[in-house]
């Protein structure tokens, strides 16, 4: 029988290494930047597979992964946001 | 439940998630993909709920799937839509890369299973269970992000601060978008108000159920969000330098917290366990309204134009704005 961290964890692998995958083959810098982020769900997931194998021992998942996948999340859109402005600056000056 | 049902459920939902994420950065459509990204993140939210991570459930609906969506699809509208296809990769990269993909993801998934396998290795999950009650707040998700791991909050606060300056640094706001027919403005007029009064819930039980500063502040930006979509330029932010001061809102009032508590002979940001539920609720506030104007600034692309500020374009306009 297949536990759920190990199915998860292993889900997670898989996504890190097909968004870094797409991330070296893509072309167009929006695609990069999607495929960056599905790598990025990749390692959280592998991160709270972990955690939730603490359920086995302490009745609750462990919160410190939980909350530092909470802080990726954020940093993760932010990131985005800032790699977009300057997608578009760098398009906008080759306009020029 | 029979833990045969669970097993295929979670089989079911990790071969969703690994069959969108291809899906989403393999296909040439961008517009497709992104959609699909959306997906994506909206069935992760699911799987978080799956592994009993409520906090991030939220937080993944609101910021993963929602703001950084509808993001990619702003940035989609901009995007030039010919662009030329790519020269296709020469065989002996795709070749390489695919062996190194499947190299790396051998390794990775044997450094996961060897860790896993460890298993009942010492946790920091015990710290925390062991300190919970002193740290004012009774999720502990909270308490390590605004209490035990304080630091970590404090400099990511930093980071959003320093990634929407970076927006801001970078050029004029994108252009706003049309009024919005009846049916959709009907809808915002509905939305808005509610996404506010539930962005306040979510910071207050965040004290003591899943919820918190960073799902508030998604929901008050997705808030900011709709009310652009509906042809309110300015978003609902107030004037540029109201706007300015609840940007760094939440990082001054981490620091004047963090230092405060050091002339009483504590260290930084470690409060006194009968002061910390006050302390903790101030710093939430502050930083929920900070990652608000973030994410809608980070949205709007920069400064939405004076025009729009004074908010008097039309009446739709006004009335959007003043919610």
């Amino acid at each position: 029988m297949l536990s759920a961290e190990i199915i998860y964890g292993l889900t997670g692998v898989g996504l890190f290494t097909l968004g870094l995958r797409a991330t070296l083959l893509q072309a167009s810098l929006l695609a990069r930047i999607l495929a960056i982020n599905v790598c990025g769900a990749g390692v959280f997931l592998m991160f709270v597979s972990i955690a939730y194998q603490g359920l086995a021992q302490m009745q609750v998942p462990d919160p410190v992964p939980h909350a530092l996948v909470l802080t990726g999340i954020v940093v993760a859109v932010s990131a985005t946001a800032l790699a977009l402005a300057l997608g578009r600056r760098l398009r906008e000056s080759k306009d020029e | 439940m029979n833990p045969l049902l669970w097993m295929l459920l979670d089989l079911l939902l990790a071969a969703m998630l690994l069959g969108l994420g291809w899906a989403a950065v393999a296909t040439r459509d961008l517009k497709r993909g992104l959609a699909l990204f959306i997906a994506f993140g909206l069935l992760l939210a699911l799987a978080w709920a799956r592994l009993r991570a409520p906090d991030l459930a939220l937080a993944e609906a609101a910021i993963g799937a929602g703001i950084a969506g509808a993001l990619l699809l702003a940035a989609l509208r901009s995007e030039p839509q010919d662009g030329q296809p790519a020269a296709a990769p020469s065989r002996v990269f795709l070749l390489t890369l695919n062996l190194f993909s499947v190299l790396l993801a051998v390794a990775i998934a044997w450094a996961l299973l060897s860790a896993l396998a460890m298993g009942d290795g010492v946790r920091l999950a015990q710290a925390v269970t062991e300190h919970l009650s002193q740290s004012g707040v009774s999720n502990p998700v909270t308490a390590v992000l605004l209490n035990f791991r304080a630091y970590d909050t404090l400099l990511e606060l930093a980071v959003i601060l320093s990634a929407v300056l970076g927006v801001l640094a970078l050029g004029p706001a994108r252009p706003g978008y049309r009024l919005p027919g009846p049916v959709l403005y009907g809808l915002i007029r509905w939305l808005v108000p509610l996404l506010i009064v539930t962005g306040g819930y979510l910071l207050w039980v965040g004290a003591h159920a899943p919820g918190g500063a960073f799902q508030a502040g998604a929901t008050l930006a997705a808030a900011a969000v709709l009310l652009r979509l509906g042809g309110v330029d300015a978003a609902g932010l107030p004037a540029a330098v109201v706007s300015r001061w609840l940007l760094a809102a939440g990082l001054l009032a981490f620091l004047a917290v963090g230092l405060l508590v050091t002339a009483f002979g504590y260290g930084f940001v470690q409060y006194p366990p009968d002061l910390a539920a006050g302390l903790i609720l101030v710093i939430e506030s502050a930083a929920t309204l900070s990652i608000a104007v973030a994410l809608a600034l980070a949205y709007i692309g920069g400064w939405p134009s004076r025009r729009a500020q004074s908010g008097s374009l039309h009446t739709h306009t006004t009335e959007g704005g003043t919610h």
